[in-house]
């Protein structure tokens, strides 16, 4: 049976779309298709020398113990211990940063696509998340640190006499959201208009609100819409740089504030696995190329794996879809 | 859609007219924190715009020792606000424009490939490819380019005549222009590729078609009638990449130099050697000068026109693809 289903399909392709062999071409647009080969595997090489590159690296500098020693100050390979506190870190500030993102980035989708009135505010909402993405990240970053330096939000952040730190896991989760929020309003958004007119109308018919709608029909048939753009939030606030090497303070270890145990981790700076790489690469302050790149070999596992997340929620979305 | 005048009739129609205010509340609430924020940083940067005027964008004297000065000065009662940022305009504009000129002919010419010409394992393969490199952390790049790239130039491209041609004005290790450009393309191609093949897929199938039963080939076709069909996608795609590529400081911080000097094209080939550093990156290195009052207000004139540039770019984007819009497909 699929190899008749094979033979239909080949042979409607070979009706519908003729293949022209490229040899009847001119030579200038055989020479334009050669470029169009010679860039791809281009592209394809430098990824795959990017990936086999940063695992050889890995492999080479990954041990077990680094993921479970704390960072220490040092001069050395050795000295200089592993990465656990940036990785608690990365974390930390990726939960912070979804738990903000998510609840506000529903929020605005379902609004833009289920009520959108008045029409002037819903245009003004768009164009904003949409500006939103093109900020970049360093001016995120250096708003927020004035922003949470400022003495009425002194109670986010460490504070000395009247001087205001403004360096947190609060303040950098709170910036990093906004970095999520268009993925997740776009993805939302997109997944709510995929869901057909008719299946609004029956809910209301069998006299459901239209909140009740939003809650029990759409946002449930929307799930892997919201799946996903979270996953693409969270793969952009995990490999983002700017904002917690400004935010975060970059300190080596975690420096909790005192008081509460978690308000005082969230309270205290700390560092992530990118801000981890940052100082540690040549150009930064501790300079540890090794130990740079085990935990660039991280953190480049973890954002491959979320995006291996987005592919399965992606596929099996497709199933439940609304499609027919 | 479905009328909303008649849900007025539904009963308990107030709850769910009190869940479309609290829905819109946060809605107005998260624009108003945006434009605030924006505004906020304008107004900030303004004093350093308001001392230099319009030669805060000229050149004169070193922006490094400019910077030291605004710094040191901090302390004393007497701000000095004195800045001249075209060395770091200079380095933004060669190193975004030449990675966003590369990376469009490139990304051109392989989203066109994706969609029409690969077979279908090259489509694939290209798509994860594609997918991968967009997601790589952007300081992974920079620690590629700084533990490899910089290094092999320094080492191996860069002669010793030409290190000494220069010598007497800027040291070349390896930190330069073209390591910028070249990761900053590879960086911001993916975004183009992807927005560039959307577009090219939504050209209807007939339209080719059309052009291909008068007997015009299908690459001839695919260049005439696709890609100009496509050209608002393609207009969207590189004013996004160039905002991107804009505000990148993390990776350029990493292999741009980070010497305030203004790379000089008539050192011939030389040039793309030399060193500089663009306006997103000094931001990040000069963020300890946050508590000096003259440099804080000159970091957020920076970061003003990060934002500026950003917003007039999309106006740009949007005011090119109107008059293409009535030719475009979908």
């Amino acid at each position: 049976m699929s190899g008749e289903a094979v033979t239909t399909q080949t042979v409607i392709a070979r009706h519908t779309r003729p293949v022209e062999a490229s040899s009847t071409w001119r030579r200038t647009d055989r020479l334009g298709l050669a470029i169009c080969w010679l860039l791809g595997l281009l592209f394809c090489a430098i990824a795959a020398s990017i990936v086999i590159f940063m695992m050889v690296q890995g492999i080479r500098y990954l041990s077990p113990s680094l993921l479970v020693t704390r960072p220490t100050a040092g001069f050395s390979q050795s000295q200089t211990g592993g990465f656990l506190d940036p990785l608690i870190g990365t974390v930390v500030v990726a939960l912070l940063g979804v738990a903000i993102a998510l609840p506000i980035g529903v929020t605005i989708a379902v609004w833009l696509t289920e009520y959108g009135r008045p029409f002037a505010l819903a245009r003004a909402a768009e164009s904003t998340i949409e500006m939103l993405a093109g900020i970049p990240d360093i001016v995120l970053a250096l708003f927020g640190l004035l922003i949470f330096s400022s003495p009425i939000l002194g109670f986010l952040s460490r504070t000395s006499g009247h001087v205001v730190f403004g360096r947190s896991f609060f303040a950098a989760g709170a910036m990093l959201s906004l970095v999520a929020l268009p993925l997740i309003v776009g993805s939302t958004r997109e997944g709510l208009q995929a869901i057909p007119a008719h299946i609004r109308e029956a809910s209301l018919a069998v006299g459901k609100t239209r909140f009740a709608t939003i809650r029990r029909v759409l946002l449930p048939t929307a799930r892997p819409s919201v799946i996903t753009g979270t996953m693409l939030g969270l793969g952009r606030i995990i490999g983002d740089t700017a904002i917690i090497v400004v935010l975060l303070g970059a300190t080596l270890t975690l420096n909790q504030a005192g008081g509460t145990p978690v308000i005082s981790l969230l309270k205290g700076t700390g560092s992530t696995l990118t801000s981890f790489i940052y100082e540690n690469a040549p150009t930064g302050e501790a300079n540890q190329p090794n130990k740079a790149y085990a935990a660039a070999f991280v953190l480049l596992l973890v954002v491959l794996a979320l995006n291996l997340c987005v592919d399965v929620v992606g596929r099996r979305g497709r199933v439940v879809s609304w499609s027919s | 859609m479905y009328d909303p005048l008649l849900l007025e009739d539904r009963p308990h129609w107030w709850s769910d007219r009190r869940a479309e205010l609290g829905l819109g509340a946060v809605v107005a609430a998260t624009l108003i924190g945006v434009v605030a924020m924006l505004a906020f940083v304008v107004v900030q940067g303004w004093p350093s715009f308001a001392h230099n005027g319009l030669s805060w964008f000229g050149s004169g004297g070193s922006v490094d020792q400019q910077i030291k000065t605004m710094f040191l000065s901090g302390e004393t009662s007497h701000y000095v606000y004195t800045f001249h940022a075209w060395a770091l305009i200079w380095s933004t504009i060669l190193i975004v424009g030449g990675a966003v000129l590369l990376s469009f002919v490139s990304s051109l010419f392989v989203a066109v490939f994706v969609v029409e010409f690969a077979p279908e394992w090259m489509k694939q393969t290209l798509h994860t490819v594609v997918r991968l490199l967009a997601s790589v952390p952007s300081v992974i790049y920079g620690l590629v380019g700084v533990l490899v790239l910089v290094p092999f130039i320094g080492n191996h491209v860069i002669s010793q005549q030409q290190k000494a041609s220069v010598a007497h004005i800027v040291s070349l290790s390896g930190y330069s222009l073209i390591v910028g450009v070249l990761i900053l393309t590879v960086m911001i191609a993916p975004l183009m590729i992807s927005i560039f093949a959307d577009g090219l897929r939504t050209v209807p199938r007939h339209w080719l078609e059309a052009s291909q039963a008068l007997g015009i080939n299908r690459w001839r076709t695919f260049w005439k009638v696709g890609v100009r069909a496509a050209r608002p996608a393609i207009v969207a795609g590189t004013v996004l990449a160039t905002a991107r590529a804009l505000g990148e400081a993390v990776m350029l911080a990493m292999v741009s130099g980070s010497v305030g000097f203004a790379p000089n094209p008539f050192d011939g080939l030389t040039f793309l050697y030399e060193p500089s550093r663009p306006l997103a990156p000094t931001i990040i290195q000069n963020i300890e000068g946050l508590s000096s009052p003259p440099l804080k207000h000159t970091l957020f004139a920076i970061a003003s026109v990060l934002l500026v540039s950003a917003m007039l770019l999309s106006l740009a984007g949007w005011a090119a693809k109107q008059p293409l819009k009535r030719y475009a497909a979908a």
